[in-house]
């Protein structure tokens, strides 16, 4: 067995371990100087690892189980089946995609309150995973310290409406370019490492940026948060019961109606809607562009990108910075969720939540990411109430992933189909 | 007039040498062939020339500039493509994407028109504009390389044993291109273990034996050298 095929096996142990964390629900917590797993307990952290090591074997011995598996074809139901036209696919996706988007429109005037908040998440989560999607699924660079510019985002928001007082849509492009520009400030020396150090270095920033956050207590409030940031406003008008601002509006005394704490909760997921939207559609647009399959030939062949006169760090640090600016665009939106933020908030797991989404979404195509997305935000609430069938809902993902992405995690190849042309 | 020169070249792998100085000179619109046994440093030689690894000492000069300590990616940007050893395409990208790929920094309108010059030269290509890279043949895939290394409009092209692997229709077609190249005025810089049809093709020709020019001369008399000969022609 190849070296290769050991390092892959082990890659895809660890990811498996990553995401196991967000699916299980499991936490990290510091308790004084000891950091603790909570939410986990013995048996299952057992399965997790019995788990991993599953993973490890599977890939390393994957050939030769995939010729096993290759004599039951009636186990795959894909097995034998002509893959989709290239272009036939990318419409179809498009069609399923403007159906989503226009079910989401109408979909919170018919459900309750809390629905509407948590499917906010969900389009706050759909941005986060579609820029981390750029950096691990196109660019193959496996970032683990995402979330760093999340709170970026977020904390500047904060901050700029705490000193300045700064509104929600002045905040938006500032925090996402501020983002965006820690992601090319920090991105230019780490960018040159190879993968795997890259992804403890980034790592390893993820932690510094919520450290500093934490311990910066005169700027920052340190573990006690900010609080007070101002929801986005339609034209001036705000969405409280009374106008916090000089020279704002209230929507409900504007149009005549009474006042609803729903509208609010609506517009703000109204927002989120469309910022997903544009997140999704100016990425899908990179994708197209030069500098898209730029970032898919230097993933695939180092030496044949630079030998057509690529720059290996200005294309890894386009897309890590067009990565970092979408996290700071979702970061912006968050703090104006929540009206408060904390350090709290920006811990490992985010990155590790964020991540699942990516890999269980297939890397690279839109479609899966947001279908994942919404999967692994809402699985845990769902299994709050089915919290028995966590192990099975667990066990059953790890299946799917090992039979229909045999090709591994990592090696991330885009879905291509073969135009069979000749005569 | 030369378009290449390299003046007592040395480059290290680490602590290793594998080039000991080594001088070699390709003219404008000539086809020079360098030959040389596995491991004689050819491959380190043209990856010198992209920066790839550096020279540790010597000088690498392209149309009159020192280009020995600039960056691969400013290198390859000056009128200089290579076909690099193994070919190296995308093989995840469709034959088209590869050759847009190859004109990265030219404009649309020029992508087009080098595009179709390619399409001219390899119709098969052509035929699976829309196919999976990986999947094609060793052959289409050489083609592929070779196509895409001409999308930049260089004014010269490396070659790295373009011949390997292949069936020798396959290899035949692939020497008419090459002179076809020079023909359209492209300096061409090959390196190849078919040493019998590299130096019937070349104007001249450089012999590499564990990181030195041990011969140089017109490719005519090297295929006539006994020592060439017996070392690379078999005898
Ligand atoms: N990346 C590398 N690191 C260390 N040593 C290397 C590296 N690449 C090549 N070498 C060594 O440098 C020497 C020359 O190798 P090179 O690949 O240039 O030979 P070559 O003439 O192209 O051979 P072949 O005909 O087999 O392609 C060899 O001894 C090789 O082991
Ligand atoms: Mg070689």
């Amino acid at each position: 067995m190849a070296a290769n095929n050991y390092r892959h096996a082990l890659f895809c142990a660890i990811v498996t371990l990553i995401i196991s964390f967000p699916i299980l629900g499991f936490n990290l917590e510091a308790k004084g100087i000891n950091i603790t797993l909570t939410g986990a307990t013995t048996s299952t952290i057992i399965a997790v690892i019995l788990a991993a090591v599953a993973v490890f074997v599977f890939q390393a011995f994957r050939d030769s189980f995939m010729v096993m598996l290759g004599k039951l074809p009636n186990l795959n139901p894909l097995a034998g089946k002509e893959p989709m036209e290239q272009s036939k696919r990318v419409k179809l996706e498009s069609w399923v995609l403007t159906g989503i988007v226009v079910f989401a429109l109408f979909w919170p005037f018919l459900v309750s309150r809390g629905s509407v908040d948590l499917a906010t998440l969900v389009l706050i989560y759909i941005m986060l995973a579609l820029g981390l999607n750029v950096v691990v699924g196109l660019a193959g660079l496996l970032d683990l310290g995402y979330v760093a510019f999340y709170a970026v985002g977020a904390y500047t928001f904060a901050l700029l409406s705490q000193y300045i007082g700064i509104s929600f849509w002045m905040a938006l492009p500032i925090g996402a370019l501020l983002a965006g520009l820690t992601g090319m400030i920090l991105g230019f020396p780490v960018l040159r490492l190879r993968g795997d150090y890259l992804a403890i270095v980034t790592l390893g920033f993820g932690e510094i940026i919520r450290i500093l956050l934490n311990n910066w207590t005169t700027l920052t409030g340190g573990p006690n948060g900010i609080g007070g940031i101002p929801e986005p406003t339609l034209f001036g008008m705000e969405f409280g019961r009374r106008i916090k601002e000089e020279g704002n509006t209230s929507f409900h005394e504007t149009f005549g109606i009474a006042y609803s704490g729903e509208h609010k909760v609506i517009f703000l997921y109204l927002i989120a809607l469309v910022l997903a939207v544009i997140t999704a559609l100016i990425i899908r647009r990179f994708m197209r562009m030069p500098v898209g399959r730029a970032w898919e030939a230097l993933r695939e062949d180092e030496i044949a990108a630079r030998s057509l006169g690529l720059s290996r760090t200005a294309v890894k640090l386009s897309a890590f910075t067009i990565g970092a600016f979408f996290a700071g665009f979702a970061g912006t939106v968050f703090a104006s969720k929540q009206g408060f933020i904390s350090p709290e908030s920006f811990v490992f797991l985010e990155s590790a939540i964020i991540l699942a989404i990516v890999v269980l979404g297939g890397m690279g195509s839109q479609l899966g990411v947001i279908l994942a997305a919404i999967a692994v935000t809402i699985l845990p609430e769902l299994a709050r109430e089915f919290s028995e069938y966590r192990m099975l809902i667990f066990g059953a993902a790890m299946v799917l992933m090992m039979v229909w992405r045999p090709q591994g995690l990592l090696p991330m190849r885009r879905i291509h189909i073969t135009l069979n042309k000749q005569g | 007039m030369s378009m290449l020169v390299l003046e007592d070249v040395h480059t290290h792998y680490g602590k290793i040498e594998a080039l000991h100085g080594v001088s070699v000179e390709v003219n404008k619109g000539e086809i020079v062939s360098l030959i040389g046994a596995n491991g004689a440093g050819k491959t380190t030689l043209l990856m010198t020339v992209c920066g790839m690894p550096q020279a540790s000492s010597g000088r690498v000069i392209l149309e009159g500039r020192d280009i020995t300590t600039e960056p691969t990616a400013q290198i390859m940007r000056s009128g200089l493509a290579i076909v690099p050893e193994g070919r190296r395409i995308f093989s995840g990208l469709t034959v088209e994407e590869n050759l847009h790929m190859g004109g990265f920094f030219n404009t649309k309108s020029e992508i087009r028109k080098s595009q179709s010059h390619v399409y001219e030269l390899f119709p098969r290509l052509k035929e699976r504009e829309h196919q999976r890279a990986g999947t094609m043949s060793g052959g289409e895939q050489q083609m592929l390389a070779i196509g895409r290394a001409l999308m930049s409009r260089p004014n010269m092209i490396i070659l790295d044993e373009p011949s390997l692997g292949l069936a020798p229709l396959i290899i035949k077609q692939i020497f008419e291109i090459i002179g076809h190249l020079r023909d359209e005025g492209i300096t061409v810089f090959l390196v190849e273990q078919n040493a019998h049809q590299a130096l019937h093709l070349a104007d001249r020709g450089y012999v590499l034996e564990t990181g030195k020019i041990r011969l140089h001369d017109t490719g005519k008399n090297l295929l006539a050298n006994p020592d060439v000969q017996n070392a690379y022609l078999g005898g």
